[in-house]
């Protein structure tokens, strides 16, 4: 059944899902903001798209937790013309 | 009327400062930020060059990085207006995908959009261009639209709701200068918003010509980053864009095939 798939996948102990292009795994339960402090990053100082989804409330961070296969951006201002 | 009167500041001041979509800007030099040996020498570089408007692009963040590269640590966004591109995007969906980050970022909802057509020359797409323009302006977004000198392209960006046309002088980085003169002088003409040229300024000399067409105002980057002295380059582009906005103003004399003597040609000692 549906549920029981998820049920396995959310007591696993790992999520892994694709940050900028690579993999990188998680303890499962892990959130946005969990996922941010991993990368020793300020939230304030980047954009964070989720499965093409831009995540424009940053004070959801820390409740929005990680699914498997989700695809992460990270992005910010450099140097450009 | 005391002659000082005439030479006062208040009679070389630019009557009408730059206004994009309502709002003044202090310069009509806009820099990019891209391509400069240190963050150092960039900062120094934008101050010497006076600009409010500076570019910033869009970027994953390196996440093995060994220091922090984004921007901000080395720019006062209170400082400067910064203006997010779209440099890089081949088609209209990577455009706005990218717009849409940068107003994440929570600055403002102003884009300098390209739509590369072209991995040689990096010349806009111009049909992908007007189908961004039309989404982002939807959206909300004050779109400057990086484009082609051609006028028809310029007209439907226009009509799109681009709040300001960016025509190139020649192909990104190229430094070859204005190229096509007479297209620009054109665009500038039949446009009602204002025309930014983008691309192709080499050195101060370009920068003068093309403000000398009437247009409102020179994006650059390379002109100033890839100089052996980006800090003076940037001086020198400020002049530049100041003595051809003066010398449009002004209303240069007529080209003449012959020559006209400046001194009186009677009271000659000996005839």
């Amino acid at each position: 059944m549906t549920r029981g798939s998820v049920v396995t996948e959310t007591v696993a102990d790992a999520v892994v899902i694709t940050v900028n292009g690579d993999e990188r795994r998680l303890p499962a339960g892990s959130t946005v903001a969990d996922l941010l402090g991993s990368l020793d990053l300020d939230a304030r100082t980047v954009v964070v798209e989720r499965n093409r989804t831009i995540l424009r409330d940053r004070s959801s961070f820390a409740k929005l937790e990680l699914q498997g296969d989700d695809s992460i951006e990270i992005v910010h201002f450099v140097g450009g013309g | 009327m005391a002659h000082a009167d005439l030479i006062s500041p208040a009679t070389i001041t630019d009557p009408q400062p730059l206004v994009i979509a309502g709002r003044e800007f202090r310069s009509r030099l806009m820099v990019g930020t891209g391509k400069y040996g240190s963050n150092a020498q960039m900062v120094e570089a934008i101050e010497a060059s006076g600009a409010e408007v500076v570019t910033v692009a869009v970027r994953r963040v390196d996440l093995d990085r060994g220091k922090d590269e984004g921007i901000l640590h080395h720019l006062d966004p209170d400082h400067y207006f910064l203006l997010a591109n779209t440099a890089g995007c081949y088609s209209a969906v990577d455009a706005v995908r990218y717009a849409r980050l940068a107003r994440a970022a929570g600055f403002n909802e102003w884009v300098k959009l390209e739509v590369i057509g072209d991995q040689q020359t990096l010349l806009p797409d111009a049909i992908g261009l007007l189908e961004a323009t039309e989404t982002l302006v939807d959206e909300g977004f004050k779109v400057l639209a990086y484009t082609n000198e051609d006028l028809v392209t310029a007209l439907k960006l226009e009509d799109a709701g681009a709040v300001a046309v960016m025509p190139l002088a020649s192909p990104i980085g190229s430094g070859l200068g204005m190229l096509n003169p007479y297209a620009i002088r054109t665009i500038k003409q039949r446009l009602s918003v204002p025309v930014i040229v983008d691309a192709g300024v080499g050195t101060a000399s370009d920068a003068c010509i093309v403000m000398e067409q009437g247009v409102d105002g020179i994006l650059m980057n390379t002109g100033i980053a890839a100089a052996q002295d980006p800090v003076r380059m940037a001086a020198a582009m400020k002049a530049a864009v100041e003595a051809g906005r003066n010398a449009y103003l002004a209303g240069r004399m007529p080209r003449r095939e012959v020559a006209v003597p400046s001194s009186p040609t009677t009271g000659m000692v000996g005839r």
